[in-house]
């Protein structure tokens, strides 16, 4: 047995045969051409298809591994035709270097530049370079695409394999990635990552040729890498894996299943989205409906402000594909630390405590009236519920709901279809909202907690600040006890209580969540499945009371 | 000439995907769009060089917009950092 030690950079155990990667070389011709421009044009052949070929990738790797991954492929296709990078390569043509050492050599250029960069995130790009021009060079000399000959899933060993490789590649037949160069910010840790296969980089010449078809186990937590395991750390590696593909069995085998505890608490798990592009994700994790729709999207990636029109298809395409499940919409969340030109808002000093927010909204009705609008013509489409932020008094609900009224009125008047039954909530982030929270009740249908201003407002600490250090704490029961108060309120009066910041999908609050009652907890749609296992894991009886009695303890943080 | 000071936010800096996405943006418009931080400027359309620059997180970056299409591009490139960077 023989184990080797790497840095893990995807979790997970792999366990099969280990396989080197094959990859197509060629030895670089290098010799003098005499039309210049002929050997420009076959350039610029190979250039034109190595683009081709990497918008392709980029589909594969959309539907694969989605946007992200695919933006990859798309900067290579940026750089692929690099106006420098181009202009390198026809200097040396120009000089009568044939294509193939002009693409080499700029090659080597450009990565010697990311290379000796201070930053490890771009040096890593050095191997991007490389790999476009790996890809030019392989069209230019006809040679074929390297990959697995292999009938039986394998681990898949190399120095470090360049993104087009690894897109390449059938990952059916992939069991982890074990490398001797590459870091986390690698391609191969990226993409196993997304794939969810160990992967385990940076082995260095500890990684023999002569492991090849050997029996080899990759641990991606540890950054181990043993080969002809004996039996005692077989078992013990396989039982790691085995636990680990149980919970995420065991997490799949929840969707469709109840978030109820032990005692019969329930609790319903909504998702936190950006945009009609996000619903998709929500789906996929059983989310049970939207508890925060950031409207602000639709602003932040407009040059002006965006019409009635185009905010209702979105609004309408978000309730739709929810299929009549709950959407909560907020209302338009702009200033603080989301700035926006178009709105002009004059410079403030402390934009934190400034014009955000509904203070916009309720500044500028026009500006309102158009967002109203749209979201009570999408209203039709589903069951919508509005929700208004950075609120502080009972005054600004009133206002909001007298210009929700005179919306309806209107869209009546003029005989456009609209629902009756769309709820209207406050946003609970401030410390003044909490205090009020008894008054609050009596003018909406819900209460949505949005921790992260909370904290940051009952605090005193900006949550932009790293260096707040052990003064920034959510967990801080100043910050829990507004929870408890604002949920007592809101159950007095009869209406439901949410949380859509961030500490709605802290697992180590959920039981205090369940403890006080808390009607909803909104996460992003990958917290959904790990939240309800930890709500059905999770008996109120047991620790309930001595949670609750807790909150009036001092604190101490840990450090 | 129009021009705009920005202090980069995104935690990685302008590296890779990130500076994909703002020569992506800059191709949009004729004006030629310079990006200059500590002296040395590029032109955002070549992507290396940007790339090159080494932007990170809390640099503050000089942003000229030089064009017949100035008054249009400047604060549509603003808000696009401001969005994306």
């Amino acid at each position: 047995m023989i184990t080797i030690q790497g840095k893990g950079v995807s979790t997970g155990v792999g366990v099969g045969p280990l396989y080197f990667y094959r990859r197509a070389t060629t030895e670089l011709k290098r010799y003098t051409v005499t039309d210049t421009d002929a050997e420009w044009h076959r350039f610029k052949g190979a250039q034109t298809a190595a683009i081709e070929q990497l918008g392709k990738l980029a589909d594969k790797a959309r539907e694969e591994a989605g946007d992200e991954a695919a933006m990859l492929f798309e900067t290579h296709q940026m750089m692929a035709e690099d106006m420098d990078y181009e202009e390198a390569i026809e200097g040396m043509i120009n000089e009568g270097v044939n294509a193939e050492a002009a693409v080499a050599d700029t090659a080597e250029q450009f990565a010697a530049m990311f290379s000796a960069m201070d930053d490890s995130y771009m040096q890593a790009r050095a191997a991007d370079v490389k790999d476009v021009s790996d890809r030019i060079l392989s069209i230019l000399s006809g040679a074929v695409q390297g990959g697995i000959d292999s009938e039986v899933p394998v681990l898949l060993a190399a120095d470090d394999l360049a993104p087009s490789e690894t897109i390449q590649l059938d990952k059916s037949k992939i069991l982890g990635f074990v490398t001797s160069k590459g870091s986390g910010s690698s391609h191969t840790a990226i993409l196993a990552r997304i794939l969810g296969i160990p992967a385990i980089v940076g082995l260095g010449d500890s990684l023999k040729p002569e492991y090849e078809g050997r029996s080899v186990i990759a641990d991606g937590g540890t950054g181990a890498v043993v080969i002809d395991p004996d039996d005692e750390t077989r078992d013990r590696l396989l039982k790691k894996r085995d636990e680990q593909l149980r919970l995420q069995r065991l997490l799949e085998t929840l969707k469709g299943q109840p978030n109820i505890t032990k005692d019969g608490k329930s609790v319903r798990i909504f998702c936190n989205i950006g945009g009609p592009e996000d619903v998709h994700a929500v789906q996929v994790n059983d989310g049970g409906g939207i508890g925060l729709f950031r409207s602000e999207f639709l602003y932040l990636n407009a040059k002006t402000y965006p019409t009635e029109q185009e905010q209702y298809e979105a609004y309408k395409k978000v309730l739709e594909d929810m299929d009549g499940k709950e959407v909560i919409i907020r209302t338009c969340d702009i200033g603080a630390d989301k700035q926006i030109d178009y709105f002009e808002l004059p410079h403030e000093e402390n934009p934190a405590l400034g014009m955000r927010a509904l203070r916009i909204s309720l500044s500028r009705p026009d500006f309102f009236r158009t967002q109203l609008r749209a979201l009570y013509r999408a209203s039709a489409y589903g069951k919508l519920g509005i929700m208004f932020p950075m609120v502080t008094s009972v005054w600004e609900i009133r206002e909001a709901k007298k210009l929700c009224e005179e919306v309806k009125a209107d869209l009546h008047a003029n005989g456009i279809p609209y629902s009756e039954d769309v709820q209207i909530g406050v946003m609970i982030e401030t410390p003044a909202a909490a205090i009020m929270s008894d008054r609050l009740a009596k003018e909406v249908d819900f209460f949505s907690c949005g921790t992260n201003d909370l904290t940051q407002y009952t605090l005193a600490c900006d949550r932009q600040n790293n260096d707040l250090g052990r003064f920034y704490n959510p967990h801080h029961p100043a910050v829990l006890r507004l929870l408890k108060m604002v949920t007592d309120n809101a159950h007095k009066n009869g209406i439901w209580v949410g949380i859509c910041g961030e500490l709605g999908a802290d697992l180590e609050l959920t039981e205090t969540f369940l403890a006080m009652g808390i009607d909803e907890l909104s996460v992003s749609p990958r917290a959904v499945l790990p939240l309800r296992n930890a709500v059905r894991m999770t008996d109120t009886r047991e620790n309930g009371p001595k949670i609750l009695a807790s909150l009036e303890d001092d604190f101490t943080p840990h450090v | 000439m129009k021009q705009f000071e920005y202090t980069v936010t995104e935690p990685v800096g302008i590296h890779a995907r990130p500076a994909g996405l703002l020569t992506k943006e800059a191709k949009k418009y004729k004006s030629t769009i310079t990006l200059t931080k500590d002296g040395k400027s590029v032109n955002v359309l070549k992507l290396m060089a940007l790339m090159g620059l080494g932007v990170k997180c809390g640099d503050t970056v000089s942003v000229t917009v030089e064009g017949e299409d100035e008054e249009t591009a400047a604060p549509a490139m603003e808000a696009f950092f401001k969005a994306n960077l």
